[in-house]
């Protein structure tokens, strides 16, 4: 178990800013998600705390202890490659035993480790074979069994799931978490799925251009998205953003759906005639019987039913804007125009042109 | 789709036309050693074998023929076998460490390093050799094991192959072993030997045959009988001023010059079109 910290972490390749100015901290255990979208430069962050590139600038700390310069294999890391990289020539135990071999480890130590971490992935059976011969799960396992079986003080994981298919890629998920829960190792994981991110981390980080827009626990990233940007990259579906002045008095919120919402309470006090955006996820949208204040109408264009729940594609009658609605399926739709009214708690008011959260209706 | 018979038949016809045509050569070869020498002065030429095979064998294997220089062929085989075998695996080794080089590491000026190992393919042997003799000669080389393959070691066809294989390798793979905690050697025979091994099986073999066949170099670097090579020793037999040549004797001499490349490729057949195609 180790900490890890970054400072001012600056990665550029020919002049060209990888990574801007990174701060993060990781405590002891913790598992961190970093997530975005290809190209953000999360992958770099994981080769640079690897120690497999150099920062241009910033340092990298492992428990207190500056990492700049210290080559891969004595940071007590270990790292779990998006394509595995398993050494094609050898068996799956020669593949778990390597990097012990390397480190000195003696022969008898080395087989009970991996014979331990063997049974623990049900890799036991497999052993003596080749990595061509196992399946993609079974590689899977075994690059984990790798990083493993060296009990590093960190777990560095880049993109392990994204070669797996959607029901393998469940079951890893939770094998992984089932993992950190009984070694704690510090783990920082690497996707551009937020799912992924989602259901396994402690803290999420999400990173946008070389920079940290937000970082916190999963629930709240939801919840509360700094930017526009988290908005939209996480959740299943992208957040509905309604377009919105700030009326004069700086007391109401007019949005372009003909809903009048009074201001929040904010990080600043807003001005007279500011553009904002309203965001508000399709579950937080929801049909009401009677029109009334905060209910606006719309008309279905699409339905797409999920079986468990229904997502509406909808137009607002006032101006044709196009929202999502998630509804649970079992319940049946008034019939048009269909009123739509939101829940003004699970709402977030952003700036138009700074795409910063500027607060929301439930005190938070 | 539904296969013409006749079609088949004359596919197979073709097969085995072309197949004679290239035996041919060996056959009538394999008939001229196998009578003896009066018989190769007279017209028509025989077309069938002969009963001499044997004595014809007997006589170059072990009594010498006075135009060989009286040197039983088996030493020559030998001196054959060292040069070859020396050559292919100095090619491979220096081909593997050169690769190794221009891939994996960052030097200053590295493309012109590989552009001037590319270039030396655009010159033969014949071209540079009178400079290598003068060299070889100033090492004090000649007549030796050493000067007659050290030359020939180089390889820019071999590193350019190794080049090509080693990209090929996922650089994750090279991430993985930094992090298991192998340094540069380690990496070099744990991960890439082993992934390089059939192309390294498939150059050796082209290589053996190369080396098997070299003339010109051998011919101008050994002056000493005990270190002449077969195929010199069939330009010898051939060569010969003032004499008609010893047919009989010269073809047997080639078809044992055959026979060591042909096991050699026999052997490793399967590694070799491994070593290709992958």
């Amino acid at each position: 178990m180790a900490t890890v910290d970054l400072i001012g972490l600056n990665k550029s390749v020919d002049g060209h800013v990888i990574l801007d100015h990174i701060d993060l901290r990781i405590e002891k255990g913790e598992f961190v998600a970093v997530v975005g979208p290809s190209g953000c430069g999360k992958s770099t962050l994981l080769r640079l705390i690897a120690g497999l590139d150099e920062p241009t600038g910033g340092s990298i700390l492992i428990n207190h202890q500056c990492m700049n310069g210290v080559p891969p294999a004595k940071r007590d890391i270990a790292m779990v490659f998006q394509h595995y990289a398993l050494y094609p020539h050898m068996t799956v135990f020669d593949n778990m035993a390597y990097g012990l071999k390397m480190r000195g480890v003696k022969q008898s130590e080395i087989l009970q480790r991996v014979a331990a971490v063997a049974t623990m992935l049900h890799l036991s059976e497999l052993l003596k074979r080749k990595p061509s011969m196992l399946s993609g799960g079974q590689r899977q396992r075994v690059a984990m069994g790798r990083a493993i079986v060296r009990a590093p003080a960190v777990f560095l994981f880049d993109e392990p799931l994204s070669n797996l298919d959607a029901t393998l890629r469940t079951k890893m998920r939770h094998e992984i978490k089932k993992m950190h829960s009984q070694l704690k190792t510090t783990c920082l994981y690497v996707t551009h799925d937020q799912t992924e991110a989602m259901t396994m981390a402690d803290k999420m980080v999400v990173l946008n251009n070389g920079k940290i827009e937000q970082e916190g626990r999963p629930r709240d990233i939801y919840q509360y998205p700094a930017t526009l940007f988290v908005a939209g990259f996480i959740g299943q579906y992208p957040m509905n953003l309604i377009e919105g002045t700030i009326d004069k008095g700086a007391q109401f919120v007019n949005t372009a759906h003909g809903v009048s919402l009074p201001v929040p309470k904010g990080k600043r006090s807003l001005l007279d005639g500011e553009k904002v955006l309203v965001g508000i996820r399709p579950e937080h949208l929801y049909a009401v019987e009677k029109p009334s204040k905060r209910s606006f109408s719309v008309k279905v264009e699409f339905i797409d039913d999920l079986g468990a729940d229904k997502l509406l594609q909808v137009v607002t009658v006032l101006n044709g804007s196009p929202l999502l609605i998630r509804v649970l399926s079992d319940k049946a739709l008034p019939s048009y125009p269909l009123e739509v009214e939101m829940d003004l708690t699970k709402a977030t008011l952003f700036g138009q042109q700074s795409g910063e959260r500027l607060g929301g209706w439930n005190g938070a | 789709m539904k296969k013409n018979p006749l079609i088949t038949v004359l596919l197979h016809a073709l097969i085995w036309l072309f197949i004679a045509v290239l035996f041919l050569p060996l056959y009538l070869a394999l008939v001229t050693a196998s009578h003896l020498g009066s018989d190769m002065m007279q017209a028509p030429l025989p077309y069938l074998p002969g009963n001499a095979f044997v004595d014809n064998l007997t006589v170059v294997l072990t009594k010498g023929i006075p135009a060989t220089g009286g040197e039983p062929i088996l030493s020559m085989l030998w001196s054959s076998f060292i040069m070859a075998f020396l050559i292919a695996g100095g090619k491979v080794f220096f081909s593997l460490l050169g690769a190794f080089a221009l891939v994996y590491f960052e030097f200053p000026m590295k493309k012109l390093a590989f552009a001037s190992i590319l270039l030396t393919m655009m010159l033969p042997v014949e071209v540079r050799i009178v400079p290598t003799f003068q060299i070889i000669a100033w090492f004090g080389w000649v007549n030796t094991y050493a000067g007659l393959s050290l030359p020939l070691m180089a390889s820019a066809t071999a590193t350019f192959l190794f080049r090509q294989c080693f990209k090929t390798i996922p650089s994750a793979l090279v991430d993985a072993a930094k992090i298991d905690g192998a340094g540069p050697v380690r990496f070099f025979i744990d991960i890439l030997l082993p992934l390089a091994k059939p192309q390294m099986a498939a150059l050796l073999i082209i290589m053996f045959v190369y080396g098997w066949n070299q003339y010109l170099w051998p011919l101008v670097i050994t002056t000493d009988p005990s270190k002449a090579t077969i195929v010199m020793g069939i330009g010898y037999l051939a060569g010969v001023a003032d004499q008609i040549p010893q047919w009989h004797y010269l073809m047997m001499v080639a078809c044992i010059a055959l026979l060591p490349p042909s096991l050699v490729i026999l052997v490793f057949q399967r590694w070799f079109v491994k070593g290709l195609i992958e």
